[in-house]
């Protein structure tokens, strides 16, 4: 019992972080701060996954979001940024309308969550998930697997041709 | 006792807040954070709905697939803001406003 109210607790904390730091990177003003409230999300959604009893998933949230998108967004401030001018403001476009029609979209999404009867199954004790992940990528997923690669690779080419400077 | 719900409203707030920075904010950057906000909500309600709702591993793998397309997205977007800095000296979004008629 004990523990249940401490697991608990911890769950409440990343949850709170999660969704405050959101808060931070959408209403924040310096476009650096948002960066790296954005870090904390990732983190706190990387939490949710342990949570939830998806040990691989969260790894690759840590590797790829905080190692890789948020590296690369960083790098996308700094680049289209002048740093030593400090102009990183971030202007707002019609912002109460946005924020009502928003929270008009977040309480129709609660509401319908909480009235709707899931189906639910038993939920079982966590257990390692990557071998049974490797498994089922080499088997039932193998070519969606295939095709994420492909994918990937096309991306990567197409967004160094994009930047490319172009030889007049 | 933690149950699906929570982990819905805290995917729902996600949501929101992703939407909020796509419509309301100028600079593009700031649009491409929160595009990655509205991904890792889907990404959560896939994780919590493989715990709570199924029996088996498919909206984890389902996850990692979206995690495979938020990382060609972030790279895309990225290759797109730095040449639209180049060409405009701006990634404000109101300034790239060629196309209008």
């Amino acid at each position: 019992m004990d523990t249940n109210i401490l697991t608990q607790i911890v769950f409440y904390f990343f949850a709170a972080m999660t969704v405050l730091s959101a808060v931070v990177v959408v209403f924040s003003k310096n476009l650096i701060h948002s960066a790296f409230a954005l870090l904390f999300t990732f983190f706190g959604v990387a939490a949710l996954y342990v949570f939830l009893g998806a040990d691989f998933l969260a790894a690759t949230q840590m590797v790829i979001y905080v190692g890789g998108i948020l590296v690369l967004l960083i790098f996308g401030v700094m680049l289209t940024h002048k740093i030593a001018e400090m102009q990183l403001k971030s202007e707002t476009f019609q912002f109460w309308p946005g924020l009502a029609l928003v929270s008009v979209v977040f309480l129709g999404l609660v509401f319908v969550m909480l009235k709707t009867t899931w189906h639910s199954a038993v939920v079982q004790e966590m257990k390692p998930t990557t071998a049974a992940i490797g498994e089922l990528f080499m088997t039932d997923y193998i070519l969606p697997f295939e095709v994420a690669s492909v994918f990937l690779l096309i991306a990567l080419i197409g967004a160094a041709m994009i930047v490319r400077r172009r030889s007049q | 006792m933690i149950g699906l719900s929570h982990y819905l409203i805290i995917s729902a707030a996600l949501f929101s807040l992703g939407i909020m920075a796509v419509m309301t904010r100028k600079n593009a950057v700031n649009v491409l954070m929160g595009v990655e906000l509205i991904l890792n909500s889907a990404n959560l309600n896939l994780v919590a709905f493989s715990r709570y709702a199924w029996m088996n591993l498919d909206g984890q793998l389902y996850a990692v697939f979206v995690i495979v397309i938020a990382a060609a997205e972030a790279a895309v977007g990225l290759a797109i803001v730095l040449s639209m800095y180049r060409l405009l000296k701006s990634v404000n979004l109101d300034k790239a406003d060629t196309l209008k008629g």
